[in-house]
């Protein structure tokens, strides 16, 4: 296959896009999933149940 | 802290260690009287001194600590005091040469003194030094405790860190000796290059071993941040790096890439070590230590996702814009530029997600010089965010290219988001490592900031006003169609900026050093605080999840 200049610029404006697309929709999905809203609560609490607190004057 | 090491994992440092000494003397065999003969010393010695330390505590007893209900934190508490002596020698080269700039007497007529060859043990100082160790150091901190799982190794940490070390001792005096490959913060040469590989695909595997091993089922935020910086890292200095050496007894290489490609590889490393060194590892900072200073959750768990696969995936295609105007192609130009826009949307989501997550905690970033250090941070990442999109625009960029306006917009992000962040960060980690209640000093904590926070602002408006001026007099023609002002003239206007921003620098590298005494003292001085019975990781037989 001809492996030009040409070539990557039409592989970069055609399927460049739609993978950006693409990518972008599967992060949301993955974000915003109703079922991952507790797994995050989690994940967001879970840092502070130590006993590292920081000192209060 | 060797001690703590069973006997056969000894035997394997000092195997290591006597490996790399051996590789020292080849080197130093093969190179002679060259730079590379001169590294392989380095090397032999650097290698001696470590098996020397071994050989020490060979035949201490056994550790007897329990290993499954504790953290592995020595090789952290060393990676803190050598990130904090890496500061203040990259900080302190970083004022050498900005007063060599204002007064180039300062350079004394020597070789190894002038500007070209003290600048990059500034940057490598600053960046690789400085914030390598920082980054090492909270993430070997982070992944055990958002883990709730010991390190997967004893010795491996140390050959990350010490051979990370090892990496920067031989950056910063092959720069002093007059070698440089002339790659913008990629100066080392070959032998120094494939030693760093060595060392970093050995941390990407400690870390990714080490989330393998996790109690807590969902990998938090700040680990993908770590591991994005661990693992493009590893991609980008491989790729900019591939070269050829003249010879295997020279120290001399010359890159595999030609012409525009050459300048196109080195500036998708040059933004991407911008983008995964000094931003993504320092997020995975701010998405751990501020939550745990403020005690309040982040603010949106779901926007940190979205922000991280928004700057991982387009911080990659942004470093074109450091080439507007150039022999590249005009769309990868555009593309560059598009993209560099399009990043201050995961960007500002992540600093408003930091300043929103403080909202309801103000009178602690109030009274906590610690917490203030990481809003600053956070303040500033959105602002130089912020003028880096602008500036990535084409006729901005006119304007703003090879000017001092880029030096100033490197600082605002360099001391106000990526120093300020890491000592925020150590402020917080110091006392919980050493065990002490709080900071030696909280006062002297409070002055660290008010000098950094003096030094940045004097540092980045200074070079706002030289850089703006040296852009507008560049472009400034006469009636007749010549420029109006020589370079010298250009240069004379820049004299007072120069040495405002020399006392900027000077008060940030003061504040290192409060901060240094003020980390020394915590580490000798302060009380011990009462046991931290939480502060372990969860025991196997525990059942993991609540």
């Amino acid at each position: 296959m001809d492996f030009s200049h040409d070539t990557l610029v039409a592989i970069s404006k055609s399927w460049g896009l739609f993978y950006m697309m693409a990518f972008f929709l599967g992060v949301c999905a993955y974000a915003f999933w109703p079922r991952n809203r507790t797994r995050f609560d989690r994940a967001k609490h879970s840092i502070l149940d130590r006993d590292d607190t920081p000192w209060q004057r | 802290m060797l001690a703590n090491l069973t006997s056969s994992e000894r035997q394997n440092a000092l195997v290591l260690a006597v490996a790399v000494a051996l590789a020292g003397a080849v080197m130093a065999i093969a190179g002679r009287a060259d730079v590379l003969g001169i590294h392989g010393l380095i090397v032999a010695l650097f290698g001696g001194v470590v098996a020397w330390l071994v050989m020490a505590s060979f035949y201490a007893p056994e550790p007897a600590e329990d290993r499954a209900a504790s953290y592995y934190d020595d090789p952290i508490k060393v990676g803190i005091v050598l990130a904090m002596a890496w500061a203040v020698f990259g900080m302190f080269m970083g004022v050498w040469v900005a007063a060599q700039l204002a007064w180039p007497n300062l350079a004394f007529d020597a070789a190894w003194s002038t500007f070209g060859r003290l600048r990059p043990t500034h940057t490598t100082g600053v960046i690789f030094g400085f914030g390598g160790n920082a980054l090492i150091a909270t993430s070997f901190h982070v992944v055990q405790r958002t883990s709730r799982a010991r390190l997967a190794g004893q010795v491996s940490p140390w050959f990350v860190l010490l051979g990370f070390n090892l990496f920067c001792v031989l950056a910063v005096s092959g720069y002093l000796l007059g070698v440089t490959q002339s790659k913008e913060y990629a100066e080392a040469e070959w032998y120094a290059d494939i030693w760093l590989v060595i060392v970093w695909v050995t941390y990407f595997i400690l870390y990714v071993a080490t989330i393998a091993r996790r109690k807590e089922p969902h990998i938090y935020v700040a680990n993908w941040y770590f591991m994005a910086f661990i693992l493009v890292v590893a991609i980008l200095h491989i790729v900019n790096n591939l070269a050829l050496p003249v010879s295997w007894g020279l120290a001399k290489s010359y890159t595999i890439w030609p012409g525009v490609q050459d300048a196109m590889v080195q500036w998708w490393y040059g933004h991407n070590a911008v983008a995964f060194f000094l931003t993504a590892g320092f997020l995975g900072m701010l998405y751990y230590y501020l939550p745990v200073r403020a005690q309040r959750p982040i603010f949106s768990y779901r926007l940190s996702i979205l922000s991280f696969w928004g700057i991982t995936f387009f911080y990659m295609w942004a470093g074109s814009h450091h080439l507007h105007y150039t022999a590249l192609p005009h769309w990868v130009q555009t593309l560059g530029m598009t993209f560099s826009v399009m990043l201050l949307v995961p960007s500002w989501a992540s600093a408003g997600n930091a300043l929103l997550t403080l909202n309801g905690a103000w009178h602690r970033v109030r009274d906590d010089a610690t917490l203030r250090f990481m809003m600053a941070a956070a303040v500033f990442y959105g602002l130089s965010t912020f003028e880096g999109s602008f500036m990535a625009i084409r006729p901005v960029n006119s304007l703003s290219h090879y000017t001092d306006w880029t030096v100033g917009h490197v600082h605002a992000g360099a001391l106000g988001w990526v120093a300020l962040i890491t000592f925020g960060s150590l402020y917080t980690l110091v006392p919980s490592l050493w065990k002490r209640e709080r900071m030696y000093s909280a006062a002297l904590v409070e002055l660290h900031f008010w000098l950094a926070i003096a030094g940045t602002v004097i540092y980045v408006f200074a070079m706002w006003n030289s850089g703006i001026i040296q852009g507008l007099m560049w472009r400034t023609y006469t009636e007749e169609g010549a420029l109006a002002y020589s370079f010298v003239d250009s240069l004379v206007a820049m004299y007072p900026y120069y040495i405002a921003r020399a006392f900027g620098g000077l008060l940030f590298l003061l504040g290192a050093l409060v901060g240094c005494y003020n980390i020394w003292m915590t580490v000798r001085a302060a009380p011990a605080a009462a046991t931290r019975g939480a502060d372990a990781p969860v025991v196997p037989a525990a059942v993991p999840g609540e």
